[in-house]
């Protein structure tokens, strides 16, 4: 026998399931009105610094299918790379919402602020990214993935450094289509399958 | 909105032990097979953008929210069903209890039909029944929720698979790396044993933490029965030597 620990283990993940909605956006779901405020609707709220961008995209399964059930939710930083909460950080921005895919096409889109470089806590800089968490019907635990941009120099970033297979860093890359609009697909399993993080 | 960071700065997370979570991969759960990744999760420490996480005042919540028998209609007419009270703590891996955090919930009727667009059983809506309920936990950790208990319902998986009564729950924590979604269950339901969801939780005493004991001690005389269940997040790791992060 040893001694005991007095820490405990994290609740088992389970998956979202299909009507993830609503709980989670509930006029998604149809139900209008049962709350009065519903939450993560946007990143920013009007006057927020920095540039406002498009980033649109689909979620895509090991069999080609487009996912229309999938929901996700991102968190990112200010224009400045500070986090909402944080001295300084604009008021403007909360970092966070939650994004749907339609549910005819799969399409998704996000407005937001193009984040700003974030430091981590040994001083080395993070590249602008936006986090994202996926769940859906069949994910049983939910996904973290990153959006990067493919017009910022992302080559000192950290977490993107640790990626040994360099060819699978361009699935996290947002891809420029004009200016303050991306397109940026997430894919599951297979040919050009998206990193996903544990971290 | 507001975000903060959580009290004593950013500190790492404890990296998730994947062994307590389901297999992402499980040809039972048949939706899983193409929607599992085929590489390796990418492990790393964690970084101030999962430390960090959106943090919700008490003032966007209605007095209605956190009671699935009432706000629906908004107090004018309860849902058909057994009256329940589901209630417990939220704690992190240090066992200490996560306040002030949004907890979600959403769930069947008690004929098992969810009030979605895409739900196709021929189980009737009940006219009074919602199904979403949301909460912040206080500042022991703890939140409640009045509700009817849950149907059970069949879903299109193998030929007769049918889904225990469960309730969705969704929680935050204090960085969005401790988000988590799960599924609570009912102590004694015959169907967990034979659910395809459950099983991808591949050892049975990680299960048992997902199944509410039935709880006296907080049901209502003559009014509602309690069920209790406590979640746990993902804790900071606390060392009291730090140097830069191993291999990165």
């Amino acid at each position: 026998m040893v001694q005991k620990l007095n820490t405990l283990q994290e609740s088992p993940s389970q998956t979202a399931g299909p009507f993830v909605h609503i709980g989670t956006v509930p006029t998604y779901a149809g139900l209008e009105g049962v709350y009065a405020t519903e939450l993560g609707q946007s990143t920013v709220s009007d006057g927020a610094k920095g540039q406002i961008i498009e980033i649109s995209g689909r979620i895509i399964d090991g069999a080609g299918g487009v996912m229309r059930d999938a929901l996700f939710e991102v968190w990112q930083a200010d224009s400045q790379g500070l986090y909402a909460g944080q001295d300084g950080a604009d008021p403007n921005v909360t970092g966070w919402a939650r994004v749907c895919a339609d549910p005819e096409d799969g399409k998704w889109t996000l407005k937001t602020v193009k984040p700003g470089r974030v430091s981590m806590r040994d001083g080395r800089i993070q590249a602008p990214h936006i986090a994202i968490w996926i769940v859906a019907r069949g994910i049983n635990t939910g996904l973290q993935t990153r959006i990067y941009f493919n017009d910022e120099d992302n080559s000192a970033d950290p977490v993107l450094g640790r990626i040994e297979h360099k060819h699978r860093v361009e699935t996290l890359l947002a891809q420029k289509q004009a200016e303050g609009r991306y397109e940026f697909d997430i894919r599951l399993q297979g040919e050009g399958e998206t990193v996903f993080f544990d971290m | 909105m507001t975000a903060a960071l959580p009290k004593g700065g950013s500190a790492p997370l404890i990296p998730r032990d994947r062994t307590v979570h389901p297999v992402p991969f499980d040809p039972d759960y048949k939706t899983s097979v193409t929607r599992s990744p085929k590489y390796a999760l990418l492990a790393m420490e964690s970084t101030p953008t999962e430390e960090t996480g959106p943090v919700f005042g008490h003032d966007l919540l209605g007095p209605l929210d956190s009671n699935l028998i009432l706000n629906f209609t908004r107090g004018e007419s309860p849902a058909v069903g057994e009256r329940i009270l589901v209630h417990g703590h939220v704690l992190d891996e240090n066992a200490r209890p996560v306040r002030n955090t949004l907890v979600e919930i959403w769930q069947a009727n008690a004929g098992g039909r969810y009030r979605h667009i895409k739900d196709t059983y021929f189980a009737p809506l009940d006219p009074n029944f919602g199904g979403c309920g949301r909460t912040i936990t206080d500042e022991e950790g703890r939140y409640q929720f009045l509700t009817i208990r849950p149907g059970a319902y069949p879903w299109p998986n193998r030929g007769n698979d049918w889904r225990p009564m469960h309730i969705h729950f969704s929680v935050f924590g204090s960085g969005f790396g401790q988000r988590l979604i799960t599924q609570m269950y009912f102590e004694g339901d015959p169907l967990i044993r034979h659910c395809p969801i459950v099983a991808t939780v591949k050892d049975r005493s990680h299960i048992d933490r997902l199944v509410a004991p039935l709880d006296f001690s907080h049901s209502k005389p003559h009014d509602f029965l309690a069920y209790k269940f406590d979640i746990v997040l993902r804790g900071r790791r606390q060392t009291f030597f730090e140097n830069k992060p191993e291999g990165m």
